[in-house]
């Protein structure tokens, strides 16, 4: 939970009057370009900087310098940069954050925290000979060790290759189903629409909060992309007189995008008056916007973030 | 949450595994005292039985100076390295994010270094008891070595002449952006204590248990003291994002917007150990 949330570098502002809570097991993805705040967000939430102003609980812990230790208990934050000493193995590696966590049976949390991000081959190897991609896998390992109530990800995939990201979200998809909140910080928007079952735009001041889809709905009309083999004679009559149609627009010689409140109930009244008028319908489809083109128009009319 | 000695231990047991891992950093830490000491080892087996017991003091109290600039000096240029390397090497974030305590992490990396300061000071010092025995024609020159107000200054200073060394790079280490500057500051910082030592050896003031003692005292009060201050000085904001929690939290003046203008209680993990 977090409630009007500012933080404040002397005259630059991180981030600004912030407000959004978060749902036990919940994957909520933080999207915004970059210098938006939104590593600044992790780090405040996570205690390692004073907010300007504002509140948040985080795991249900009021954020304040008393509690910091105590939800640092209850939290992982796995910075983008994953920070291991590459002088010490996979294994040393994990034994030193078992200890910080003051884990009882540390041995144990280890292997099923490699396991869990398929390293256990690679237990005994120093981290400096390690590549980016299976650092990024020991850095997720060692989020898992304290069995965190909410984790903090900060671009978990960057670097890694396709199978390895199947891995990771995968494991982030596990995480949800066993009621960890995560908090996920991606550039990927097809990752964060795939994963994360809300999002959160920032740009300084926070932008949109919502459900993938919901904010497809509030930001684009819903329309249907029609196509047809020759371009349709008189298109003004045609759609203009279906019912549900509030507006078109050509795209393309043959190719239209014809807005409606219903794409679902009018594209079959749609196709029988372009087939009554003579067209030759190729396809008619609901004209699907995805995260990025979300993300993108957002940012395009945000006059701040052209200034970064 | 409570002071842990299992996360300290955490951090001591890391600590002592990258040593492990690069011998280089103890084993340079131990041949520079032991450079510095052929010269004042060469002196002392020199002297002739005739020689004069001023003569023979003076000899041995440059040995006895030498013995302890190793854990009086050399441990800072390490200490130093502590936090500020950290934070180089982008480790000291993961670290920040558990629930360690300030005064755990910097207790345990303290503890890191007097070990093999200590340990080395130590070695040395047996070293050139064995070898005055061996070598040594002067009989009152092993007698002045092996003399009790020289053994118990150097099994007391030793350790807190270490401690007070890396209390000061680590506190140098803390506020440093640069890991050289923080080396060579650490360094320099360390040498007052030395003075005294040197005085002592010197025989400026005649070495007696008493005197050991005390000056024994007034050293652990002071590193207890400077460790205080360097827990103070760790500031967790500074570090990660290098701006002051204190500077950075009392705003700009400028007026918040509406629905921020709450001010809350410092919050973050600034102060919270």
């Amino acid at each position: 939970m977090v409630d009007h949330l500012t933080k404040r570098f002397g005259d630059r502002t991180a981030f600004e009057d912030v407000s959004f809570s978060v749902a036990q097991g919940e994957v909520f993805g933080f999207l915004g370009p970059n210098g938006a705040g939104k590593t600044t967000t992790v780090r405040t939430l996570g205690t390692l900087i004073a907010p300007t102003s504002g509140s948040a609980s985080v795991a249900g812990i009021p954020l304040t310098s008393v509690n910091g230790p105590e939800i640092r208990q209850r939290i992982a934050i796995m910075p983008e940069n994953p920070g291991l000493y590459r002088r010490l193995t996979v294994t040393e590696n994990l034994q030193l954050f078992a200890g910080l966590y003051e884990q009882r049976n540390g041995a144990a949390r280890i292997g099923e925290a490699l396991e869990a991000v398929n390293l256990t081959a690679r237990a005994g190897d120093l981290c400096g000979s390690l590549s980016k991609g299976l650092l990024q896998r020991v850095g997720l390992a060692r989020a898992l060790l304290n069995d965190p109530a909410v984790m903090f990800l900060d671009e978990p995939t960057s670097g890694l290759d396709p199978v390895s990201t199947r891995e990771v979200n995968d494991l982030i998809n596990g995480l949800r189903q066993r009621g960890v909140t995560v908090f996920l910080t991606t550039h990927r928007l097809e990752e964060a629409e795939r994963l994360c079952d809300r999002v959160a735009i920032l740009n300084t001041r926070l932008r949109l909060v919502g459900r993938p889809d919901e904010l497809r709905e509030r930001l684009f009309s819903r329309s249907l992309l029609v196509e047809t083999l020759h371009p349709v004679v008189a298109p003004d009559d045609v759609f203009n007189s279906t019912e549900g149609v509030e507006s078109w627009r050509p795209e393309g010689t043959s190719s239209y995008v014809v807005n409606v409140a219903d794409p679902r109930n009018i594209a079959p009244h749609l196709t029988r008056a372009l087939v009554a008028a003579g067209a030759d319908v190729v396809s008619i489809s609901e004209s699907r916007h995805s995260l990025e083109d979300v993300y993108l128009q957002l940012i395009d009319d945000d006059p701040e973030a052209s200034q970064r | 949450m409570k002071f842990s000695f299992g996360r300290l231990g955490a951090v001591l047991r890391k600590e002592l595994r990258e040593y492990r891992r690069s011998p280089f950093i103890v084993g340079t830490m131990a041949l520079l005292p032991l450079v510095f000491l052929v010269e004042p080892l060469i002196t002392i087996f020199r002297i002739g039985p005739s020689v004069a017991a001023n003569v023979v003091d003076k000899a041995v109290g440059a040995t006895f100076l030498v013995l302890l600039i190793a854990p009086a000096l050399l441990p800072a240029v390490i200490a130093a390295y502590s936090v500020v390397g950290e934070r180089e090497q982008g480790t000291l974030e993961p670290l920040l994010t558990t629930p360690l305590r300030r005064e755990e992490l910097l207790l345990g990396k303290a503890v890191g270094v007097v070990v093999p300061a200590v340990g080395i000071a130590y070695v040395l010092f047996a070293l050139i008891q064995v070898c005055a025995r061996l070598f040594a024609s002067n009989a009152a020159v092993v007698s002045a070595l092996g003399q009790g107000p020289h053994i118990l200054a150097e099994i007391l200073f030793a350790p807190l002449l270490a401690g007070w060394s890396i209390c000061v790079g680590i506190g140098i280490s803390t506020r440093a952006s640069d890991v050289r500057v923080a080396q060579q500051l650490g360094t320099l910082s360390s040498l007052p204590p030395l003075a005294v030592v040197a005085l002592v050896s010197f025989n400026v003031f005649t070495p007696s248990v008493t005197l050991a003692v005390v000056f024994a005292m007034v050293l652990l009060v002071a590193d207890v003291v400077l460790f205080r201050i360097v827990v103070a000085l760790f500031d967790r904001e500074r570090l990660i994002t290098g701006a002051s929690a204190r500077r950075s939290s009392s705003g700009d003046g400028q007026v918040p917007p509406a629905g921020a203008v709450r001010r809350i209680r410092r919050i973050g993990g600034t102060d919270d150990g």
